[in-house]
């Protein structure tokens, strides 16, 4: 468990990180999303000791990471977001290093190591220098350390940055395989990324803290109180008439007609998807299509993390108070939800 | 600080820097060797020794330079300062491994007396005493270039600052002779002394009012002292610096075939001293 408290790094008058507190539990897949420079580097530099707190403190395990920072960091593997490797050293050589580093006993190194090889599929590369390795196995062998020792904790700042979709993919599939075991931290100013791995997504923006829920309470959150998107098999007029005989309705725009169906936009106070759904039954009409018009994450994140102050105050206030009357109107891109 | 220590001598000697450094040193200690000894017939080793002291200014920077610098430039100190092994290991692992690097050209040098001895009469202890002397000078100079490393990013600057303060300690005797020996002069010398050493110390603790006591009790202990008798000060500016001369203390070795031991005490307390104020720049940047 690592717990972070009002965290404060200062650079002259400039807040890199500005008051942040957040808990990560045991076991999670914790994703730290934002915009480039929100400071989510500098956060995980903090977390790992390589940077010291202006103000706050970070506990991992219990131990202060200043106060006693061999055991801290013991129980921490860290990928930063460049991979810290010596190119002058084959990969073997360097995880061997890493191993010794860690103070990984000497009777479980090699195997250890051959675990750690496979897991990262690393296994042919071992003999190569890490010069002659492309920017893909560089990252892999980033990785690879970060795994050695197998530490409860395992943080990595960007791992899937410069990766082809394949290596994504096989990263994906690795931080899913680790989490079974370990908790694993992971940052990305790509939301699709986060939302396919992480089961807690804290966003950050200009160092602070915005929001932290899993993707899923995310989207509930915004979803509620906003629109619906329905297609009948009916006329636009005979759907119309039957649209304002539910009261929850309360209103509606018409988006778009074919020789038998009609697409409408319905605004609804609280939840009309059942009298709806009644109301076209009664009137014979078959609803072909009934479907949450929310706002995409997508796009809460980029007005959560938007430039303009107001902006994104207006987006946190949203789901701040999720009852709230929702004015938003989704703008495409709700396909993939 | 066993791996990091493995991880840097190997280092060396898997680039060009470990053998450079060992074949120029040893090049150079050959040939006063041979000019001296073998050529001139002079019995004593530590002479080519002394001589080919100047040659540290040009190879200790590039045996340091890249020690602290590089691993901050290319970020894999996050490697070293975030796994579970404590600053000071890290910078022992890298002076011990340049240490050893240097070790190198000083053991083949330990042949020379011997070959010496072979062919006539030889000054064993006086010459060992001397090579000691030589590695500990080494040692203090190596110190200084890790000092140099770590406050910067880049090699080039840290090898070409290290060459600038080798050669104000080779040329400090003779800039200690420049110094005002009245007793106003050394007054004045020795505060501006003292207020340096208060720049460091702020720049260590970064508590203005722990320099600022250490710089009050210190100025007023020396007008003290001053006001009480100012004849004590006539000389001490270049008395109290003069002490701090590296070159003489190898110099009672390698000339005046004394065992110094006030010079080894020097020499080693330099290097600690150098070493500690390397970990606690390091230290200190976490905080910057």
């Amino acid at each position: 468990m690592i717990e972070v408290k009002n965290l404060v790094k200062r650079y002259g008058d400039h807040y890199a990180v500005d008051h942040l507190s957040f808990t990560v539990e045991d076991g999670q897949i914790f994703g730290f999303l934002g915009p480039n420079g929100a400071g989510k580097s500098t956060t995980m530099n903090i977390m790992t000791g390589y940077l010291a707190a202006t103000e706050g403190q970070v506990l991992v395990e219990g131990h202060d990471i200043l106060e006693e920072p061999e055991a801290a960091r013991a129980c921490i593997g860290y990928l930063p977001e460049i991979p810290p490797l010596y190119p002058d050293m084959t990969v073997e050589e360097y995880l061997r290093f890493c191993a010794e580093l860690k103070k990984i006993p000497k009777d479980q190194r090699e195997d250890q190591l051959n675990q750690v090889l496979a897991l990262t599929h690393l296994e042919d590369m071992s003999a190569r220098l890490i010069r002659n390795l492309s920017k893909g196995y560089r990252q892999r062998v980033g990785l690879a350390q970060a795994i050695l020792g197998f530490p409860k904790i395992i943080i990595l700042d960007e791992p899937t940055v410069g990766l082809d979709p394949k290596q994504v993919v096989e990263i994906r599939d690795l931080v899913r395989h680790l989490a079974k075991d370990h908790t694993v931290i992971l940052s990305s100013h790509i939301l699709s990324e986060i939302r396919a791995v992480c089961d807690h997504v804290l966003i950050i923006r200009k160092g602070r803290f915005v929001v932290c829920d899993t993707p899923e309470d995310l989207e509930e959150k915004l979803s509620s109180g906003s629109s619906l998107e329905v297609t009948a098999k009916a006329a636009p007029e005979q759907a119309e008439a039957v649209l304002r005989q539910v009261p929850a309705v309360s209103g509606y725009t018409l988006l778009g007609q074919t020789p038998d169906t009609a697409r409408f936009e319905v605004r609804m106070e609280g939840d009309a998807r059942e009298a709806l759904f009644y109301a076209f039954a009664e009137a014979r009409c078959p609803l072909v299509e009934l479907r949450p018009r929310m706002a995409s994450l997508e796009e809460v994140f980029l007005d959560l993390t938007d430039d303009d102050d107001t902006v994104a105050a207006q987006a946190a206030a949203l789901l701040q108070a999720p009852a709230a009357p929702v004015e938003k109107e989704g703008t495409g891109d709700e396909g993939d939800l | 600080m066993k791996a990091i220590y493995k991880r840097e001598v190997s280092s060396y000697f898997n680039s060009m820097i470990g053998w450079i450094f060992v074949a120029v040193l040893t090049v150079f200690i050959g040939i006063y060797f041979f000019a001296y000894n073998l050529f001139q017939g002079y019995p004593y080793f530590s002479m080519a020794l002394g001589s080919s002291l100047f040659i540290f200014m040009v190879v200790i920077p590039i045996l340091t330079m890249r020690s602290m610098a590089d691993e901050r430039h290319t970020k894999t100190d996050q490697l070293l300062l975030t796994a579970p092994v404590s600053v000071t290991a890290v910078v022992m692992g890298k002076y011990l491994a340049m240490l050893t690097v240097f070790a190198v050209p000083v053991a083949i040098a330990c042949l020379c007396p011997l070959i010496i001895a072979l062919n006539g009469t030889a000054f064993l202890l006086a010459d060992y005493g001397a090579i000691l002397a030589f590695f500990l000078l080494g040692a203090v100079e190596i110190a200084v270039g890790l000092l140099i490393s770590s406050l910067t990013e880049s090699q080039i600057i840290a090898a070409v600052g290290t060459f600038g303060i080798l050669l104000l300690l080779y040329l400090w005797d003779g800039l200690v002779g420049f110094l005002p020996s009245t007793a106003q002069g050394s007054l004045i010398g020795l505060l501006v002394v003292l207020i340096l050493l208060c720049f460091l110390i702020n720049a260590l603790s970064d508590n203005w009012k722990v320099t600022a006591g250490v710089l009050v009790i210190g100025a007023a202990a020396l007008l003290a002292f001053y006001l009480r008798d100012s004849s004590a000060f006539a000389n001490l500016l270049p008395d109290v610096l003069g002490k701090f001369s590296l070159l003489s203390a190898f110099d009672s070795f390698s000339t005046d075939h004394v065992f110094d031991v006030p010079g080894i005490l020097l020499y080693v307390s330099i290097s600690a001293l150098l070493v500690f104020l390397t970990v606690q720049v390091i230290q200190k940047r976490r905080w910057n």
